[in-house]
């Protein structure tokens, strides 16, 4: 039933968004540190555990899959409700400090990367 | 009237499904028929969202863009946190974990150098300012980390609010900006991998940048960009007012 996908979904999502939000406290942020990324890491090993036991039918998974077909829409949602007011109308400096570090990272990924591609499987 | 934009204000979030299917119909339209598919249909959607955005503010001198005008309210929670990074976590299931572990490490390195690249970079465009004193300093590059690196810095060591303000606004900057850039600048830093999509998300940072970015260059690229942005704005926030600050103030009073 596709309710179990988004159940397994929202069970990942909190598990990893509370873990992140205890995280944060314990290195003593006022931010949630990585919740996002540990729901996906145990998304993605829940569905690799519900594959192996053929527990996930073709309606299950759609319960999951919608809500990645929905992420771009979402993403259009989202670009709405910046402020981009403030962006363009803050002047040269917060143009310019918030232009020039994303240059300098930018030049930065193909040799990051490359460094990456250079790790051998194993 | 009354009675029509009282009804979109209550169903708001239904109301969005609509507004928003029809922005990526047309956006379909033009990618086809104006540019001949050399601009994604995603990142067409995506501009238009921003333009909607500064209109909204304009409009309503808030600073939630379309969200401030009563009838669009429900784009605040379809384009919220919550659907956002629920959203997110659904895109994990194209994930490879193997691709995952074996960039596992040039992500975490592109995490710190990303802070600290940012932060460089927003101290030197504050420095050119005339800023001289650390805690501003330290605030605007913050801010350059994200717009919430930015205040949380400044609020934890003594920013004045105009340069707590400052900061935010280069955030969001950054924000729109890495939204704009990625996709046209994408095939000139070799985004095109998973490898490169973790090494950029840990670089950039901005989820919502980051993940706007993406969406609009290959929807396929997000997961793993997105997991590593999600563990910059925490780091940053606690690396900027403890580690950078204590080492900007050996340079400046």
């Amino acid at each position: 039933m596709i309710i179990y996908g988004v159940g397994i979904l929202a069970f990942c999502y909190v598990v990893g968004q509370i873990f992140g939000e205890f995280i944060g406290k314990l290195i003593g942020v006022n931010a949630n540190v990585g919740g996002v990324g540990f729901a996906m890491i145990l998304l993605i090993f829940i569905n690799d555990w519900l594959k192996k036991k053929n527990y996930l039918d073709i309606s299950t998974e759609k319960g999951i899959t919608f809500w990645s077909q929905m992420y771009i829409p979402i993403v259009v949602a989202m670009s709405a409700i910046q402020n981009v007011k403030v962006a363009v109308s803050s002047g040269f400096i917060a143009i310019l400090a918030g232009i020039v570090p994303v240059l300098i990272c930018l030049v930065a990924i193909p040799f990051l990367s490359k460094l990456s591609k250079n790790t051998p499987l194993n | 009237m009354e009675i029509i934009s009282k009804f979109l204000e209550k169903n708001g979030i239904v109301f969005t499904f609509l507004v928003v299917s029809l922005i990526i119909y047309f956006s379909e339209l033009i990618a086809v028929k104006v540019t001949n598919k050399k601009i994604p249909g995603s990142a067409i959607a995506i501009i238009i969202g921003l333009l909607l955005a500064y209109f909204g503010g304009v409009a309503t001198g808030g600073e939630k863009g379309i969200a401030d005008i009563k009838i669009f309210s429900g784009f605040g929670v379809l384009g919220g946190s919550m659907f956002r990074d629920f959203a997110i976590v659904s895109t994990a299931m194209g994930a490879s974990f193997i691709v995952i572990k074996r960039t596992g490490w040039a992500g975490v390195l592109s995490l710190f150098l990303g802070i600290i690249l940012s932060f460089i970079g927003g101290v030197v465009v504050a420095l050119l300012w005339g800023y001289r004193d650390a805690v501003s300093l330290t605030t605007i590059g913050a801010g350059a980390c994200t717009y919430i690196v930015g205040p949380v810095t400044g609020a934890a060591i003594g920013a004045s609010s105009e340069v707590m303000a400052l900061s935010i606004a280069a955030g969001v900057v950054k924000a729109v900006f890495v939204t704009i850039v990625t996709p046209f600048v994408a095939k000139y830093i070799g985004l095109n991998n998973p490898h490169t999509a973790m090494v950029f998300g840990g670089l950039m940072g901005t989820t919502s940048g980051v993940s706007a970015g993406l969406a609009a260059t290959d929807p396929k690229l997000v997961p793993y960009g997105a997991l590593t942005a999600t563990f910059y704005t925490g780091l940053g926030c606690l690396f900027c007012p403890s580690l950078l600050f204590i080492m900007m103030k050996f340079v400046f009073v």
